[in-house]
């Protein structure tokens, strides 16, 4: 027993380099398993608070860029509402919240990453304003990525450009379905694949998220098609898609909740079991 | 004594600041980024607690994780080189380093350079082997090692001299 204690006071740095060392190996095979590690994210409230102040100050350098990205989105709703004809098809807000199953929430992003192979963002919304995991996110030109964390005022939100991120999308002409992921090499453009073969596809055709998707509403612009790879040992395509979305320079947000999420999961989940 | 402790955590929460607010922001071509933050780790005093020195790199990696979302790869990285910096001691200012007090902070002699060059180089290949962890990234690690490592020494020799002008 004695000599258990001085083995361990004398190689007392030792155990304790191996201890720290085990504890942060683990805590990064947990980060780079899908489910992640809750304690370790930029989600909480010193994190939080650093950030939303550096980002205080980055704002005012991209202000112009983005009063115009907002700008230009409000004047094409404002076409979209005059050139209604027909005035009954005005939806009342009555109508919208029997039948709408998107819900909204407006945030911003306080701090943003692209240089790693797993980029993640931090965003100034939290569960008390209705941000829950697994929620949309995008901004006016498109798809920007999914809610990973939430605490009570931030959220990290794992980005398109995520070698783990999954995205089912699909060509906007012809309906082909795909999975849209990133191969970690250009934060400009991201890959589609799982294309069927009969697909017709074509430089320059849009991408949009698919209906398979329950996180995102169908139609969301994502890019357009950049550079066809076709695989001979594979029936499939991949694509390069150039992002509508500059990933670098990112201001404010739309996160958007699907309401029946739960219960497409639910019956999926039941119709899987029997 | 108190007043070391008292700098080393002042330099501690200065450090971790710069990096986030500033270096982590950098990204030249895209994906270079500098991490001088291990400043604390090399200029801590050479004749202390090791395990002080082991629990306080643990720390600072762990901050640096938090703020950038990466699990704990900082930490497993600044917990070795906390680890291995007797051995770079040796390496660089031969067997007898513990009698000559040895002072990073002074004038820049290839020993020192030495010392802080494979510091740093041992600090970011275990960061981005663990932070990117896939084999097929292989030759994107040994680039990116190679290119923040110069940055970094780079900024870390400029930010020691900046803060500590030699008195000659």
């Amino acid at each position: 027993m004695q000599q258990l204690f001085v083995y361990i006071f004398k190689n007392s740095t030792r155990l304790l380099f191996l201890l720290l060392l085990v504890l942060s190996l683990s805590l990064t095979i947990q980060s780079h398993s899908f489910h992640r590690s809750k304690v370790i994210s930029s989600a909480n409230v010193v994190t939080g608070n650093v950030y939303e102040r550096i980002n205080t100050v980055n704002e005012y350098l991209n202000l112009k860029d983005e009063n115009e990205g907002l700008a230009s989105e409000n004047a094409r709703l404002k076409s979209l509402l005059f050139n209604i004809k027909d005035t009954t098809k005005i939806i009342d807000k009555a109508m919208m919240s029997s039948f709408g199953n998107y819900k909204v929430i407006q945030s911003k992003i306080i701090n943003n990453s692209y240089s790693v192979p797993e980029n993640f963002l931090t965003i100034n919304a939290g569960s008390l304003k209705g941000v829950n995991p697994d929620m949309g996110v995008m901004n006016s030109k498109g798809i920007i990525g999914i809610i990973e964390h939430t605490s009570k005022n931030y959220a990290t939100v794992i980005s398109v450009l995520n070698v783990k991120s999954q995205i089912n999308a699909k060509i906007k002409k012809t309906s082909h379905f795909g999975t849209l992921r990133w191969n970690g090499k250009n934060t400009g453009f991201v890959q589609l694949i799982d294309v069927p073969r009969l697909a017709t596809v074509k430089k320059g055709d849009t991408i949009v998220t698919g209906a398979q998707s329950t996180v995102f509403p169908e139609n969301i612009n994502i890019g357009t098609i950049y550079k066809i790879y076709t695989d001979d040992k594979t029936n499939y395509f991949t694509i390069d898609i150039k992002l509508f979305n500059d990933m670098t320079s990112l201001g404010h947000i739309y996160i958007i909740e699907n309401q029946d999420r739960k219960e497409v999961l639910e019956l999926e989940a039941l119709t899987k079991d029997e | 004594m108190s007043s070391a402790v008292f700098l080393n955590i002042i330099r501690f929460i200065l450090l971790i600041l710069a990096q986030v607010a500033i270096f982590n922001k950098i990204n030249l071509f895209g994906f270079v980024n500098p991490f001088p933050y291990i400043l604390f780790i090399l200029l801590y005093p050479v004749n202390s607690n090791k395990n002080g020195l082991l629990v306080a790199s643990f720390l600072l990696g762990i901050a640096m994780d938090m703020f950038s979302n990466s699990g704990g790869v900082h930490a497993a990285a600044c917990v070795t080189l906390a680890y291995l910096r007797p051995t770079f001691f040796k390496f660089s200012f031969g067997l007898s380093y513990e009698y000559q007090t040895v002072k990073i902070n002074e004038r820049l002699t290839p020993e020192r350079f030495s010392f802080i060059l494979i510091s740093v180089l041992t600090h970011h290949l275990i960061l981005f082997l663990l932070e990117i962890f896939r084999f097929s990234f292989f030759w994107n690690i040994l680039l990116r090692t190679i290119l923040s490592t110069i940055f970094t020494l780079a900024l870390c020799i400029i930010l020691i001299y900046l803060f500590k002008p030699s008195k000659n």
